[in-house]
Formats: C-alpha cells, sequence, structure tokens
C-alpha cells in the first residue's frame, strides 16, 4: 500500500506566523478512494489539503503526490525548493475544488473549461473544446456552455468549477468544502455529480460538513482537530461509534 | 396586540388609486438661477463687447495653420507618452507585485523619483542632459546628445516617464482589487505565474484600471502645455509665439484654451462611455462581454444598449 498511495503524510507540520496550524500530520490515501476530512473550522483541514498542491507549503515532514515529493526535489539526503514552473507542472495532474468556485468571470462555462489544456498542457483547442463540452454535459450544463459565471447559480458555478478541474485529467481531486457556499437546495446537484466521479474511480479527499456524504461515498474518514488527526476509520463506523470525547462532542453539533 | 397579515392566498389585488398630491414648490431654485443667470449674462456680455479683445482676432486664428499644427503636436504627446506610460506601468506595477526583492525595490525607486519631483522640472532636466552627458552611447557608438533630445524628445520622455509612476499604481489598485481566489484557481490548474497575471488577473483588473486611466488622458493633454517651457511647438507654444509675433497674446490665450476645451470635452465624452461600460461589472448579469466585444459593440453605429441594465 506504502509505495502505492496516491497522497502520503509524514509528520507534516505548518505554521503561520506563530500559529501552528498542522501539528505533525500523519495519512496515506489509497487510490480510488474517497477519502473525507472532518472536523471543526480552525482545526487546518483546509490548510492541509491545500499543502496537497502546494497553494501552501509545509514546514516539516514530507508529502508525496503519486510517489512525487510535493515541492522539492530530493538528491541524496539534500532537499531542492522546485522552481515556480516545476510547482506548476506538478499541479497540472490535481484538481481542486474551491469553496467559492472560482471561475474565471470574464469567461465562459466552456471557456473556463477550456483555458487550463489549451493554454498549460497546449493541447489542439478543437480536442480541448470536445471534451469540455463533453464534461459539461457530464455535469448536466451542456445548455450553459455559452453562459457568464454570474448568468449561473451556485450550483452550476461548482459543477463548471468541478469540469474546469477535471478538463486536466487529473489523478487526484482535491474538494474544499465544495457546498458550504451553496443554498441548501443546490447541495444535491454538486453532491451528485461528485457521487458519480467516486463511482468512476477518481481520487477524492473532500474536505467537508456534509456528513450524509461522507457516510455513503467515502471510504474513509479523519476527524481533525487543533491540527491533529482525533480520529480516522471507515466513516460508517467513525460516525456511528466515535471513539473520541471530542469527535463525540463534534458530531453532536453537527447530526 | 397580535399581529396581523392579510393572506391574499394567491389573488393579486385588482389594483389601486394613484396618490394625488401637490408637489413641493422650489421657489429657491427659481431665484437662485435667476441670480445666476443674470452675473453670467453681464459677464459674457462684458467680455463679448470689450474693444480691448479684438474677437475678430480670435476667430482670424482659430484655424492658423500654426495652430494646428501645434495642436497635432498636442495630440501626439498625449497619445505617445500615454501609450509609454501605460505600457512601462504595467511594467512597473508587476514589479512592484512580485516577490523578487530587487524588482520590488528598483520599481519602488522610480515611483519615489518620478512621483517626488515635479513634471516641469523633470521636463526642463531631460531637455538639459547635454550639460552633464555631452555625449550618448556606447563605446564607439555614441551621438551628440543635444541632436539626440530634441524638444519634442525631452518632452515626450519627460511626460512618458512621468506617466508610466502614476499608471504603476493605477495598475497596481486594479490587480489588487482581483479576487485572491482567482490567481489561486489558477494556479491550481497548474498555470504559472505569468499565464495568470496575463490571462486571468489583467483581463479583470481592467475595470478599475480603465476609469482612472480615462483621467490620466485628460490630464495628460493639459499636462502637454508645460513643455512650453523648452519650446516644443505644441498648443500652447504655438499659441505663445504668435501672441508675441502679433502683440496678440490674450486673444492667442483664448484661441489656445477654446481648442484645449474641445479636445477634453470629446475626451470626457469618450470616457464616459467606456466607463459606464466598464463600471458595469464582470460580476453582473448581463455584463460578461468581452472586452472585444464591448469596443466592438461601443463602436458600431447606431448602438443600442443591449444585454444589461
Amino acid at each position: 500500500m506504502t509505495a502505492a498511495a496516491m497522497v502520503k503524510a509524514e509528520n507534516v507540520h505548518k505554521s503561520f506566523g506563530h500559529v501552528k496550524v498542522l501539528k505533525g500530520i500523519d495519512l496515506e490515501v489509497a487510490p480510488k478512494d474517497v477519502f473525507c476530512l472532518l472536523g471543526p473550522s480552525g482545526s487546518g483541514k483546509s490548510t492541509f489539503l491545500r499543502c496537497i498542491n502546494h497553494l501552501e507549503n509545509i514546514d516539516g515532514g514530507q508529502l508525496y503526490v503519486d510517489g512525487r515529493l510535493v515541492g522539492y526535489r530530493q538528491h541524496g539526503d539534500k532537499l531542492y525548493e522546485l522552481r515556480e514552473r516545476e510547482v506548476a507542472a506538478h499541479r497540472r495532474d490535481i484538481g481542486m475544488v474551491f469553496q467559492r468556485f472560482n471561475l474565471f468571470p470574464h469567461m465562459t462555462a466552456l471557456e473556463n473549461v477550456m483555458e487550463a489544456p489549451v493554454r498549460v498542457k497546449k493541447e489542439p483547442k478543437a480536442v480541448v473544446r470536445e471534451r469540455a463540452l463533453k464534461l459539461l454535459d457530464r455535469v448536466g450544463l451542456a445548455d450553459k456552455a455559452n453562459s457568464y459565471p454570474a448568468q449561473l447559480s451556485g450550483g452550476q458555478q461548482q459543477r463548471v468549477a468541478i469540469a474546469r478541474a477535471l478538463a486536466m485529467q487529473p489523478k487526484l481531486m482535491l474538494f474544499d468544502e465544495p457546498t458550504s457556499a451553496l443554498d441548501p437546495e443546490l447541495v444535491g446537484e454538486v453532491l451528485d455529480v461528485m457521487r458519480d466521479l467516486a463511482a468512476e474511480g477518481m481520487t477524492m479527499i473532500v474536505v467537508t460538513h456534509e456528513i450524509g456524504f461522507a457516510r455513503e461515498v467515502g471510504d474513509a474518514l479523519v476527524f481533525m482537530d487543533d491540527g491533529v488527526v482525533v480520529e480516522a476509520g471507515p466513516p460508517r463506523e467513525v460516525l456511528a461509534n466515535p471513539k473520541q470525547a471530542r469527535t463525540k462532542a463534534f458530531l453532536s453539533k453537527v447530526l | 396586540m397580535v399581529s396581523q397579515v392579510h393572506v391574499p392566498g394567491g389573488a393579486v389585488s385588482p389594483g389601486h388609486e394613484p396618490i394625488k398630491a401637490i408637489p413641493v414648490r422650489h421657489w429657491g431654485q427659481w431665484v437662485s438661477a435667476a441670480i445666476v443667470i443674470t452675473i453670467v449674462g453681464a459677464l459674457a456680455y462684458s467680455v463679448g463687447t470689450n474693444p480691448n479683445l479684438q474677437w475678430s482676432i480670435v476667430w482670424q486664428y482659430l484655424f492658423d495653420s500654426t495652430i494646428l499644427r501645434g495642436m497635432l503636436v498636442t495630440i501626439e504627446l498625449t497619445v505617445l507618452s500615454m501609450a509609454i506610460g501605460i505600457a512601462l506601468g504595467i511594467v512597473l506595477a508587476v514589479m512592484r507585485l512580485s516577490t523578487n526583492p530587487v524588482l520590488t525595490t528598483v520599481s519602488g525607486a522610480y515611483l519615489g523619483f518620478f512621483r517626488g519631483t515635479p513634471v516641469l522640472v523633470q521636463i526642463v532636466l531631460w531637455f538639459n542632459l547635454a550639460l552633464i552627458f555631452p555625449r550618448i552611447g556606447f563605446g564607439s557608438f555614441s551621438a551628440d546628445t543635444n541632436s539626440l533630445i530634441t524638444p519634442f524628445g525631452a518632452a515626450l520622455l519627460a511626460l512618458a516617464l512621468n506617466e508610466a509612476a502614476y499608471m504603476a499604481e493605477i495598475v497596481r489598485g486594479g490587480i489588487q482589487s482581483v479576487d485572491a481566489g482567482q490567481p489561486e484557481a489558477a494556479h491550481a490548474l497548474g498555470m504559472p505565474q505569468s499565464l495568470t497575471m496575463r490571462r486571468i488577473v489583467l483581463p479583470q483588473a481592467m475595470r478599475v484600471i480603465v476609469p482612472p486611466t480615462g483621467n490620466e488622458v485628460i490630464t495628460m493633454l493639459k499636462t502637454t502645455s508645460l513643455v512650453a517651457v523648452i519650446g516644443a511647438s505644441e498648443l500652447f507654444t504655438s499659441a505663445q509665439t504668435i501672441g508675441a509675433r502679433n502683440f496678440t497674446t490674450f486673444q492667442m490665450l483664448i484661441v489656445a484654451s477654446i481648442w484645449y476645451l474641445a479636445m477634453t470635452t470629446v475626451l470626457t465624452y469618450i470616457q464616459a462611455h467606456v466607463e459606464r461600460r466598464f463600471a458595469r461589472g464582470l460580476t453582473q448579469q448581463g455584463g460578461g462581454l468581452s472586452l472585444r466585444r464591448r469596443i466592438l459593440a461601443n463602436l458600431r453605429p447606431g448602438r443600442v444598449s443591449g444585454g444589461g441594465r
């Protein structure tokens, strides 16, 4: 399992100034798993997610994605910081979906989805266009290809954002509270898309408050608090029989 | 007391009587308007009928070839110095916001110097460059400074370099106004810094950059008159030259003023249009036209204001 882990964290530490946000995270995410991160706000789960694609750099420990060290290159026992372009190249294989969608407002849905494959991977426009239209169809927005983000609902925007990330054909998808900014009636349509994606075997790390989604779709669940992993295991077990007092206290508030 | 709500149950009330009331009378506005008209009228009469003013000379020189040529130079100076200023300003702004300490320091020093000294001093300084560097060049390739830096060249150099400093601050404000989630999303897609700036950040920053840039163009048009101190033969210089030759100083000042006013009026009109287009924002309904499409829509004759409120 160790050699084949999609994401492997060894004693990962991260501070913002004097505030220690991650205090030694150790975990492994198996390929094709839906790995859910749960925890109160400020517990470090989003920060950990952002470390995986190097939007934040870690201060201690090691983080591997698909066997490759994140942010550094190792020669013997020396670490070399990666150049900006190398970091960018690594990120191509990791899709990310944000809480606030972050679609590019000056581009249509289709242009949003096509931008990175065309500009970063330099794929032929016609090929990308076909794939982008298929992806939009897959998230149920074939008819919205020429709409601008401002003309779409939150749920539609988030589905475009998922299609945009998938257009790069990533090996791993990171979801940072993808439904937290949505009106309650729009949450379902985004979770449906994520459920389909999981069924197709995409490796997903999901920071979420959607307990139902974690229970139903998740293969593994981690409860984090105050920068450490408090409890981990199969979602059904952890959610039904939490062993730690902090997990119990948290679940009693959100369930 | 019990709160009560009438629930129509889906039936909308059939209509209502419009309110009939006598509007408030603003007598003060009528009185003040009469006073202002009287004063302006009296002023216009005394200027218009002043025999010392000789309006005929004003009309005679309004379309004089020297004046028109001067106007052309003014327009050239404005367009060229704004073009250089905007291009250099973008570079300086990106430098200022970079993580490279050398670039931020260089940009900061540039801004400090060019915003910290009067543009009039800078104009005279460039014009007198020959005093300290009689020849400019590298090794065997060199030329006489005075032949390189003509009055027009010195004026352009001074105005453009000065403008770049101000444009840099405008562009920086625009870049910083873009939501931090935008470059983050671009980075997460594997877009490197330069591509992110060009494709994602700058197009969105335009909304904030364009309106003040319109002001800069108008200010620049008027600032070009300062280069009269080095005789760059633009509008103000031309007017002064004619005035000194014919002893018609005041009439020529009026000629120059009329043209400056005409040009700034046209620019203000254009600016108002462009500003309205951009102020509508990219985040509002129907405002999501691309820059190119917006400009085309603006240029189309008989344009109907479509796609938005």
